[in-house]
């Protein structure tokens, strides 16, 4: 039982990262149809980012205490994604907005493959300790643990999936999200600034995307300049999974996927007496992906045509 | 026309120059390259350098002291290549070498780069001696060419798994390996000795090295109560691995192979890497028969020891006494005295098996104690 706990707590640390940067994916899809294949590495940045901007702060006020020194990282990473965001946009998308799908998805391949040099060039190619600013406490419940850490990136989570949602369906720019989500032109008709509600999703999902980096790196305690493609590559898998363009989908896609990762490598060698070990958990998590497909191809919560975004 | 000419006299200049890197007549002595190739780039190249610097060293001294084969003084000239860590460069540059002229190679450094380059050196008949390769796949394809002055991983997991049961006291053991070669063939050996000591294997989990997250297959092993846990990989997956075995709240001991004994795997896992043991090939510098002299030599000339550079510099001996007992730098002639080489080198006593590898090899195991490996103790390998 305590380690059935494990793995589930093990699986919604997991899930609620994967959730998070799966929600960039899902938001720039719902509204241009356009996978942003640069989001892993955008999440990578703000890893790095964070990093130095902690280092620097390090160097010119020691002794701060932990939370607030990964709040300045974030003060610091979130601006910077957010521009990054904003100008492969600007650059990479929209001069290819009228072009067939194909183009635009291979300009966003080479904008990811570009950050990742650009990100080996200043970072180098080591791995880089992430200082372990926040707080290491250790809690026991019901015979499993849980760490400071993974409480929080539990609640932050939680929190900014909650503002999320509130913010698309209270807000006027939520509001103008989904007119341009369901039709570009009609919603360009009636008035809405497609050019600047595509801009202001960019900016939500890099700063998620930033946050989410900051996440991982505290979480593991380390960052690299290739973190942020498997990373992507699994919260992708997440937002298909859940079904692409919608936001609940994105969110119980990053959780389940997390979950399934847990306990497939957890429990798959015993379950199998041996046969399968735990190196099947990707093959496992990606089996779930292809049943979940064939029955229903836009995914747990997608749908054809309705709300996106 | 005259850029017709021009041509075929670059061309005439270029079959000049390359007649001037073959072995020459020089009055009564004459010049025998030897290659040397390691990576001088990239984020190895302070290790590649070492190397050379190791070889060079070797090469300076039997010059400095004279030789003569078949009674003519032979000057020995190091032909230095950087393979940059990889295999395709690895395989141009041993091509490259071996049109040069060279009558025997040190290296490479790295396994991934040593391996393909072996197929060109057997091909060509070139003996090739590698100093800090470990990967069991270079000498078991069969080249006569291959040796290697340095403890495979085979030999180092089988010492692994002897010493948890034998010398820790670990009865029940869980196994990590990358899947890449060289973790999976660490772990597989480690298993196999660990069993052969009668210690159970309770736990046999996997991950890729290129994974940051284990707390699935460690709370699955933390399930199975074992003593020990080890690893077969590098230290970008062992310093996370560690940390998140504190986080489980396990009370397991970690080992790692020599992938996980480095100075990063101490920055990278911070205050929980302390305790953590892991393993080397070789003795500590500061244990080696001639240690101390080779580094007073090397410190000399070159500056700090960084890593391979006594191997390499055993691994040039080796090479060039064979070349004295055959009384030939042919390198048909004085490869079949290879097999007989029975050296006392600066890292230890050096002799070969069948296959070209070094036996009763030895292994040195560490622990991180204030935040610094220190050296635990040295076990002989029995093969």
């Amino acid at each position: 039982m305590d380690i059935f706990l494990q793995q589930l707590i093990n699986g919604l640390v997991l899930g609620s990262v994967y959730a998070l940067v799966a929600l960039g994916y899902t938001m720039v899809y719902g509204i241009l149809e356009l996978i942003n294949f640069a989001h892993g590495e955008i999440t990578m940045m703000g890893a790095m980012v964070a990093l130095a901007a902690i280092g620097a702060l390090a160097l010119a006020a020691p002794g701060l205490p932990g939370v607030l020194v990964l709040g300045a990282g974030l003060v610091v990473a979130i601006p910077v994604c957010v521009a990054l965001g904003l100008l492969i946009e600007r650059v990479a998308y929209r001069p290819l907005r009228h072009a067939p799908r194909l183009a635009p998805l291979i300009t966003a391949i080479g904008v990811s493959i570009i950050l990742q040099n650009v990100a080996m060039l200043i970072w180098g190619k080591q791995y880089i300790p992430f200082p372990a600013v926040l707080p290491q406490g250790r809690h026991a419940l019901f015979g499993a643990n849980i760490t400071d850490v993974q409480i929080a990136i539990l609640l932050l989570t939680m929190g900014i999936m909650l503002l999320l949602i509130l913010m698309v369906q209270k807000t006027r720019l939520g509001r103008a999200m989904r007119a341009t989500a369901q039709s570009r032109q009609v919603a360009s008709l009636m008035g809405v600034d497609v050019n600047r509600v595509i801009a202001a999703t960019f900016v939500i999902g890099s700063a998620l995307a930033a946050v989410a980096g900051v996440m991982v790196s505290a979480y593991y305690g380390l960052a690299h300049y290739y973190m942020g493609f498997l990373l992507g590559l699994k919260a992708f898998s997440a937002a298909v999974l859940g079904g692409i363009g919608n936001l609940g989908g994105a969110m119980l896609g990053g959780l389940l996927l997390g979950l399934i990762e847990s306990f497939g490598a957890g429990y798959i060698g015993d379950l199998t007496g041996g046969f399968l070990g735990s190196h099947y958990q990707d093959v496992f998590a990606f089996f779930v992906l292809i049943a979940v497909l064939v029955f229903r191809p836009c995914g747990l919560l997608g749908t054809r045509v309705v709300e996106r975004a | 026309m005259a850029g017709h000419t021009l041509r075929w006299a670059m061309v005439a200049a270029v079959l000049v120059a390359g007649c001037g890197d073959k072995p020459q007549q020089n009055g009564d002595s004459r010049v025998v390259l030897i290659g040397q190739v390691s990576p001088l780039t990239g984020p190895q190249a302070h290790l590649g350098k070492d190397n050379e610097n190791g070889a060079r060293l070797a090469l300076d001294e039997i010059n400095a002291a004279g030789f003569t084969l078949g009674g003519k003084r032979v000057v020995l000239e190091l032909k230095s290549e950087d393979d940059a860590a990889d295999p395709k460069t690895a395989t141009t540059v041993a091509q490259k070498l071996v049109d040069e002229g060279v009558v025997g190679v040190v290296g490479h450094l790295n396994s991934g780069a040593t391996i393909p380059a072996s197929k060109i050196y057997s091909d060509n008949g070139i003996p090739q001696i590698s100093p800090s390769a470990t990967a069991v796949a270079y000498t078991s394809s069969g080249f006569r060419t291959a040796y290697r002055v340095m403890t495979n991983d085979a030999q180092q997991g089988s010492v692994l798994g002897h010493y948890v049961v034998a010398r820790l006291g670990a009865k029940k053991i869980a196994i990590i390996d990358d899947r890449t070669a060289y973790g999976q063939g660490l772990a597989d050996e480690m298993e196999k000795a660990a069993k052969a000591a009668g210690g159970e294997v309770v736990a046999r989990e996997y991950t890729s090295d290129r994974a940051t997250d284990f707390m699935a297959i460690l709370t699955s092993i933390k399930g199975k109560a074992p003593d020990l846990v080890f690893f077969g990989g590098m230290d970008p997956q062992a310093a996370p691995m560690i940390k998140q075995m504190k986080q489980l709240g396990m009370q397991a001991k970690f080992l790692g192979g020599d992938g996980a004994q480095t100075p990063k795997f101490i920055e990278l896992a911070g205050a929980d890497a302390e305790g953590a043991l892991a393993s080397n090939p070789g003795l500590p510098l500061d244990a080696m028969p001639g240690g101390s002299a080779f580094k007073a030599r090397f410190e000399a000339k070159y500056g700090k020891i960084q890593n391979y550079s006594p191997y390499a510099y055993d691994a040039m001996r080796v090479l060039i006494e064979a070349m004295k007992r055959a009384d030939s730098s042919d390198p048909a002639a004085y490869l079949a005295e290879l097999p007989k080489t029975d050296y006392q080198g600066v890292t230890g006593h050096i002799r070969f098996d069948a296959k070209g590898d070094i036996t009763g090899g030895a292994v040195t195991l560490y622990q991180v104690k204030d935040g610094k490996w220190q050296t635990l103790e040295t076990v002989q390998s029995a093969k």
